[in-house]
């Protein structure tokens, strides 16, 4: 009998922590499968991979992707990858943040590692809120869409309109590749993998830091089912954020 | 070895240089530009890597991440630039990553000036960053003793996996002094000798031998048994890592205790009064954390001293422990200036003769 899929071995077995309905799940096999997908097709050394995770939701990821890892103080992952990827310049390095950490905290650190070109690929899953700490408003938060600490709903007037990350760093002459895509239907999780891993392969040509946004739920937060949270995400995230390549260097 | 005149910033960097480090990441800040500036011209001659980040709280999350591989890595910067740090600072201790990070002290609080000062000892000695830790804390008082620390800092730093801080005031960095210069040291990284550290493991390996760099331990027993670990560490770096200089005090009546620059001028004041028949002496600790205790109470309360003498260029920061050593037994006066004015010779003279005659 011949095996015609297994599990990624870029996993561990560790259980995820993710509440049900949360994206991560999908987000982190695509990553690792992506990776393991390289090594396997011989265009990246087995070993040779570092990821960097956040604060927020994924903080623990250290214990899920099966490679040299680093858990970044919050926000400071793009540093930290720059500083592992300096050293070890023949390593795929990732980064794999959320929106509070992203978007917030970490912007000084995500501008300029797209403006120094820095060879990493950002993965920068987007929830429109801060997931660990129990949901509060974020940067990314929709206008009227209601917080712990946007009870009333966002205020534009009061805390502005959320900020658009891609297309922003789009904009930076130092990114090479950027794209936003989401997890909510199977073709849009096969054309998530299908960046995530293009992004890989670009670092591996040595081309510049590429970051892929993936739009993703909250049902824990949101207040809402898992199904219901796909839907809101299409109703409301898809439209403000839109999918796509925002800049795409390789195919100039 | 012949001797050559070598400004502080530079000779330190270059120190570090033939210590093995390859990694600099820094930020521009008075007075400590010189070590950037000396790096990023020094660093590509010996295939090392120099970069200039967007803030110091994105160069120390850079040295954490190259420390995280096991290579050699350095940071400077100034106090102001020293407390954005704090923060990198804390993980890099909790993670247990060596590396090296100088402070050119300058005045403070707040932006305060940019001339040498000894504000921060508080900051370097007492904590800085969040949670229950140290860092081996050296505080030189030549350049040349900049780059015989620098020489085993790396060393120290990677037996203890926890950070080496450099204490220098501003004018350990812009003086210009002639050194010794000691041979390139030739640093590879080994993982046998840094399992910990990232260096390519691939699933299939052992999994207690994947690199992962960390400092969140979510559950209460494990952060206490980390923080076990961490405490065992500094008390073996308590037990081994004291360093301090007695000058002329086997005799001395007045003892006086001072770091850095600082305490270069006392010498000259303890020379000075020998010569006038006034028996006073120096205790300079060099490694401020950990604090010489023992030594300084063997010293200072010694039966023929009558009292102790702290000079420093801030409040009074290093005087606290001056104090916890005495533990009373000997009066403890203090004389210092801050606003980086520097005392005089005559200023510490005039301040031990008033303290003979009672005043």
């Amino acid at each position: 009998m011949s095996v015609v899929f297994e599990r990624t071995k870029l996993l561990t077995d560790k259980q995820f922590h993710y509440c049900p309905g949360c994206n991560h799940g999908i987000i982190h096999r695509l990553v690792a499968e992506s990776i393991d997908e390289l090594v396997q097709e011989g265009k990246l050394e087995a070993g040779n991979v570092m990821g960097v995770a956040p604060v927020g939701c994924s903080v623990f990821a250290y214990d899920y992707f099966n490679c040299d890892m680093f858990e970044a103080a919050h926000g400071r992952a793009p540093a930290v990858a720059t500083g592992a990827k300096r050293a070890r310049p023949g390593t795929l390095v990732f980064t794999y943040q959320g929106d509070g950490d992203l978007a917030s905290i970490g912007t000084a650190e995500i501008v300029h590692a797209a403006h120094r070109g820095e060879k990493i690929v950002t993965i920068f899953v987007n929830n429109a809120i801060y997931g660990m700490t129990g949901g509060q408003m974020a940067p990314t938060t929709l206008v009227g869409q209601k917080t712990t600490t946007s009870p009333y709903g966002r205020d534009e007037a009061w805390c502005g309109a959320p900020i658009k990350m891609s297309e922003m760093l789009s904009e930076v002459p130092g990114s090479y590749y950027i794209e936003r895509c989401a997890v909510n239907t199977n073709a849009n999780i096969l054309k998530t993998k299908k960046a995530i891993k293009k992004a890989f392969q670009y670092q591996l040509d040595g081309k510049g830091f590429c970051m892929i946004e993936v739009l993703s739920t909250c049902p824990t937060n949101w207040g809402l089912s898992p199904v219901e949270a796909m839907k809101w995400l299409e109703e409301n995230m898809i439209p403000y954020y839109p999918l796509g390549v925002k800049k795409d260097k390789g195919a100039e | 070895m012949a001797l050559t005149l070598m400004k502080g910033s530079e000779a330190i960097a270059e120190a570090a240089i033939r210590a093995g480090a390859r990694f600099f990441f820094g930020y521009p800040i008075t007075p400590q530009t010189e070590i950037p500036e000396y790096m990023s011209a020094r660093m590509p001659e010996v295939g090392g890597c120099f970069l200039q980040a967007e803030s110091e709280v994105a160069a120390i999350n850079m040295v954490y991440g190259a420390a995280g591989t096991g290579a050699r890595v350095i940071t400077s910067s100034s106090s102001p630039g020293v407390s954005l740090k704090q923060e990198g600072i804390s993980y890099c201790a909790g993670a247990q990553l060596p590396c090296v990070i100088l402070n050119v002290m300058r005045g403070g609080p707040g932006l305060g000036n940019i001339q040498a000062s000894q504000g921060d000892y508080f900051q370097g000695v007492k904590g800085g960053g969040n949670g229950d830790y140290h860092l081996l804390t050296y505080a030189p008082s030549s350049v040349q003793e900049a780059i015989d620390i620098m020489m085993f800092a790396f060393e120290k730093a990677e037996k203890y996996r926890m950070p080496v801080l450099f204490l220098a005031d501003g004018i350990i960095a812009q003086m210009m002094e002639p050194v010794e210069m000691p041979e390139m040291v030739d640093y590879k990284v080994d993982p046998e000798k840094k399992p910990w550290a990232c260096t390519g493991w691939k699933p299939g390996d052992d999994p207690a031998k994947r690199g992962v760099i960390n400092s969140i331990f979510i559950d209460t027993e494990s952060l206490s048994e980390h923080n076990d670990v961490l405490q065992a560490v500094y008390a073996e770096a308590k037990k081994n890592e004291q360093m301090w200089e007695c000058y002329k005090t086997e005799d001395a009546e007045i003892v006086v205790t001072a770091f850095g620059t600082v305490a270069r001028i006392v010498k000259t004041v303890v020379d000075q009064m020998r010569e006038e028949g006034h028996k006073v002496g120096l205790f300079r600790p060099i490694s401020v954390w950990p604090f010489p205790y023992d030594a300084l109470r063997e010293t200072c309360c010694a039966e023929q001293v009558k009292a102790v003498l702290d000079v420093e260029v801030n409040e009074g920061q290093m005087l606290e422990d001056v104090k916890l050593a005495i533990e009373g037994r000997k009066p403890v006066d203090f004389f210092g200036h801050y606003g980086s004015q520097f005392p005089t010779t005559k200023e510490i003279k005039q301040k031990i003769l008033e303290m003979k005659e009672g005043k």
